[in-house]
């Protein structure tokens, strides 16, 4: 499929927990709240459901940018699995710099299911970075090519 | 190998549009399994229901994908449908090409180009889908309503009637809440009092209603059907089945300087209380804090005049544990606190005041008795001021974003109560907007202007400035005849906004609930489940979910009650199948997952595993399907990668991500 | 959109859109009867892009710079900030000033607030 214009056009995959994140962004569809079609959302049951592991596969097949949405602190649906993301986030993002991808490319927002505006602003804020940021080639060039 | 269909809607115009589903039909058939594809203008209708049927049938397909609207929407119709024609229904996987695609997307080149993505990760995703059997738990016929204002009255009686057990958990000393401090009630003038108090004497007599007052949920554990509750009951200091409410112990308290909280404050009560004349139950608690006995030991004048020797100092909080099927948060609002509102002056002078505090003020039981006066120096007040929106619709941190929906109504009742008791006094509103939708509710505002001279004038108050002599200036401004306006008043009362009860954020975090920026609680869909929230097993009645009047409470607390009764009616519940899943080859033991799961689902057993030959007793993890919730939590954890989730596996997600990436 | 309505917004950073006619600017503004266009009417002045009309007001030299509406606006409209640039739009027509810097006192006391002596500036120079 061919893309009208030349200009930089990011991969972007959204993880969206089920209860508040995926709901939020219905709403900001629901709402019509325009944000890139660069994001593309992955429906998890909750953000403690994303395993480094993903956001890692994410960048070797070619993402420039992965986002993680949750439940605010303290109203995760099952409790506590946000504050598990969240550390499971901090310690990956600290390591991402090392092998090649910036700080700028991984994200963690708490979006809940009222904060339909809030997800669109987010979408587009983090579409703003990462096309500031430009294509993911420092982990590129390390990427085996097939 | 799987044999995919995808089935692309149209949803009408909503997704066709935006999105060229003839492109993605196109682009469906050339991904690896799939053997049909086809689109149709509306998938979620009975017709287009069959022809998945019918595609199921003859192509013999083992998974299909529907681009359509958002899972949250129809996931369940078409997991239906697939079922009715012979496919497991955790087969179905659906795209969100409308929702996340076609409503927020102009360019039809870039949405279709997405919607072909997203229709990819879908049909990966499906290739890696087992089929799952839902399991069953147990549903415990007990309801449990937290809140005892005529919200959770209306739910526990409606519930109670229907032959469920209900209990109703109220914080303060009696059930009734902010419908007892009510006067009159509009449109009709009914006297608050009089149409409540029969309820709540209902609520107690019901043979099938539980009320713990004085109680506050401490702790929620289980899930929809199961629910384990602990409740604290706080220390009353008076054995409730010896007091016979005679009221000398409040007569004689000599402690008698704490304000007066069902009074907002007005005037002074007792240390040993009850909040009102029909309170229920009609049993005092001791306020600790200001009583004589517990601060210095020395008193005892209450337990000295109690004939009922229903007096009793060493009580202690008790928590009890009880377990329900549904729980029903009902906890109700409050006016929000002027403090940063310095231009009305309501720190400043007794005579400024909120329209709850004027409800006491006109009630027969107040702090004046019902005589409308002046709270400085007692004077009848000549001059009235109303100030509309003083709060809401505030986009900036002093107030709430939202209109409160009561105060154009309750500011009419008041105008008009004041110019019939009092013909010579004169009441002026400021007003921004008048807002009256509701049966009868724009007659009664007219009727306020019209047959009872309630001067409305359009324009918010700049500011409020009390004058040495003790009166009130207000400045304003009348915005269709373009005038500075300097009123003297002897009276302002300040339509307040209101607020979820600041308590709600706790429960909501004990229930898993959501709740929005304001503290609203958020329902399951805005217009098709109103009264639930998005946690199964939790609904929600009165302002907790937004402002609303007594009928529209009333409604919405009957509409709560239908759906636990809907709930507790059912003998067993269809569990989620999408659980993890420990591979027995594969996990060492470790106990990881154990301590990250919140709902201690996974236990260890020692079981003899027959590793590629090798047969030895291990400890593996094992997980009770009927407890795990399915968040997933463990798979993250588990070091050795033998935790999966059932539905959203490791390999289902990544393929996903590939086919994103692709 | 019009150049000079585009600026006042720039310079400003007020968005009129966000405002719902309240008037309690107009209500806290204590030079509204000295005034020919109102505090409450600058937001609808900009919106309309009445600029020629804004800028020839009066009011502009009668605002105190008090910022009460500023203060008390409940949607974060700033009508004040409004005033403030459509006299910045005034100022940078060259030529127009009839106060320069040197011509203030040179006695100011020095108790005064640096923001009045900014906006009295800002007022007067032309």
């Amino acid at each position: 499929m061919s893309v009208k214009n030349e200009e930089f056009r990011p991969v972007i995959v959204a993880f969206c927990c089920n209860w508040c994140s995926y709901a939020g962004a219905d709403l900001a569809g629901s709402s019509r709240l325009a944000y890139p079609a660069d994001v593309k959302i992955i429906r998890v049951p909750c953000s403690c459901r994303v395993n480094p592991m993903f956001i890692l596969r994410a960048f070797e097949k070619g993402a420039d940018g992965v986002i993680l949405c949750g439940c605010h602190p303290g109203d995760c649906h099952y409790s506590t699995g946000n504050y598990y993301a969240r550390r499971r986030m901090t310690m990956l993002f600290s390591m991402l710099d090392f092998i090649g991808v910036e700080n700028g490319r991984t994200r963690v927002e708490w979006v809940s299911a009222a904060e339909g505006v809030k997800f669109s602003e987010t979408m587009n804020s983090f579409v703003d970075k990462i096309r500031s940021l430009g294509p993911n080639v420092r982990l590129g060039d390390l990427r085996c090519k097939d | 190998m799987q044999r995919i269909g995808v089935f692309v809607c149209h949803c009408g115009s909503n997704i066709a549009a935006t999105v060229d589903v003839k492109k993605v039909v196109e682009m469906a058939l050339k991904e690896q399994g799939v053997v049909h594809a086809e689109d149709y203008p509306y998938m979620c209708s009975e017709a287009g229901q069959s022809r998945i049927g019918e595609a199921i049938a003859q192509k013999k397909l083992t998974g299909i994908v529907v681009c359509s609207c958002s899972p949250r929407m129809h996931e369940a119709t078409f997991r239906k449908a697939a079922e009715r024609y012979g496919l497991n229904p955790y087969m179905v996987e659906i795209a969100n090409i409308r929702e996340h695609c076609s409503w927020i997307h102009k360019d039809m080149e870039e949405a279709t180009e997405k919607a072909t993505i997203l229709m990819r990760a879908a049909v990966a995703k499906v290739h890696l889908n087992a089929p799952l059997q839902a399991g069953e738990s147990k549903v415990t016929k007990r309801a449990l309503v937290i809140g005892g204002g005529i919200a959770g009255i209306q739910t526990a009686i409606d519930i109670a009637d229907a032959g469920y057990k209900v209990d109703i958990v109220e914080k303060t000393p009696s059930i009734g809440g902010r419908m007892s401090q009510l006067d009159k009630t509009f449109p009709t003038l009914d006297c608050s009092a009089c149409i409540l108090t029969p309820k709540m004497v209902e609520a107690a007599a019901h043979e099938n209603i539980t009320i713990h007052t004085y109680s506050e949920v401490e702790k929620v554990s289980g899930f929809v059907g199961n629910f384990t509750v602990d409740i604290r009951k706080k220390a009353r200091m008076v054995d409730i089945d010896k007091c016979t409410g005679c009221g000398v112990c409040q007569e004689k308290c000599p402690s008698k300087k704490t304000p007066n909280e069902f009074n907002r404050g007005l005037n002074n009560r007792s240390a040993i209380y009850t909040p009102f004349a029909q309170a229920i139950p009609n049993v005092p608690v001791i306020d600790t804090d200001a009583c004589i006995k517990f601060k210095t030991g020395k008193c005892g004048v209450c337990q000295k005049v109690c004939q009922a020797g229903a007096i009793d100092y060493t009580q202690k909080d008790e928590i009890i544990t009880e377990n329900y099927g549904a729980i029903v948060v009902a906890t109700g609002f409050d006016t929000i606190k002027l403090d940063q509102y310095g231009e009305y002056a309501y720190g400043q002078s007794k005579d400024v005041i909120t329209s709850l505090e004027l409800e006491r003020v006109m009630n027969a039981a107040g702090p004046t008795k019902g005589h409308l006066e002046r709270l400085s120096d007692g004077k009848a007040p000549k001059e009235i001021v109303f100030i509309q929106c003083v709060g809401s619709r505030c986009s900036d941190d002093r107030g709430k974003p939202y209109c409160s929906k009561i105060c154009c109504m309750y500011t009419a009742k008041h105008a008009m109560l004041i110019r019939d008791k009092y013909p010579d006094t004169n009441v002026t509103v400021f007003y921004i907007d008048v807002r009256t939708p509701g049966k009868n509710f724009d007659e009664f505002y007219r009727r306020a202007v019209e047959d009872y001279g309630v001067n409305y004038i359009k324009g918010q108050v700049g500011k409020v400035i009390p004058q040495p002599d003790g009166s009130l200036l207000v400045q304003g401004v009348d915005l269709l005849d373009q005038k500075r306006i300097m009123k003297k008043a002897d009276m302002v009362v300040l339509a307040t906004a209101i607020e979820p009860n600041p308590d709600v954020r706790k429960i909501a975090t004990m229930l898993t609930a959501s709740i929005d920026t304001n503290n609203f609680l958020t329902e399951a869909h805005p217009k098709l489940r109103p009264v639930e929230s998005p946690t199964a097993g939790v609904f929600l009645s009165g302002v907790c979910q937004g402002p609303k009047d007594i009928p529209e409470t009333v409604a919405q607390a009957g509409a709560a009650a239908v759906k636990v009764i809907g709930l507790l009616a059912k003998d067993k519940l269809k569990t989620n199948p999408c659980t993890a899943k420990s591979d027995e080859l594969l996990c060492n033991g470790c106990s990881t997952c154990a301590n990250v799961c919140p709902y201690g689902a996974i236990t260890y057993e020692t079981k003899l595993i027959n590793d590629h030959g090798i047969r030895e007793d291990r400890r593996v993890a094992v997980v009770n399907s009927a407890l795990c919730q399915g968040c997933g939590a463990c798979t993250v954890a588990c070091p050795s990668g033998a935790m999966d989730l059932q539905g959203f596996s490791n390999r289902q997600i990544l393929a996903e991500v590939d086919a994103i990436c692709r | 959109m019009n150049k000079q309505a585009e600026l006042i917004r720039q310079v400003s950073g007020v968005e009129p859109l966000k405002c719902m006619k309240c008037g309690k600017c107009s209500a806290s503004c204590p030079s509204y009867e000295e005034m020919d266009i109102k505090p409450h009417q600058f937001v609808s002045y900009v919106q309309n892009e009445d600029i020629e009309a804004l800028v020839a007001s009066k009011s502009l030299y009668k605002c105190l710079s008090c910022f009460a509406c500023i203060e008390r606006c409940p949607r974060g409209v700033k009508p004040g900030a409004l005033i403030d640039a459509a006299r910045q739009v005034v100022v940078r027509q060259r030529g127009q000033q009839y106060l320069s810097a040197d011509e203030i006192p040179a006695l100011l006391d020095d108790e005064m607030p640096q923001q009045l002596l900014m906006s009295a500036f800002r007022k007067y120079r032309r």
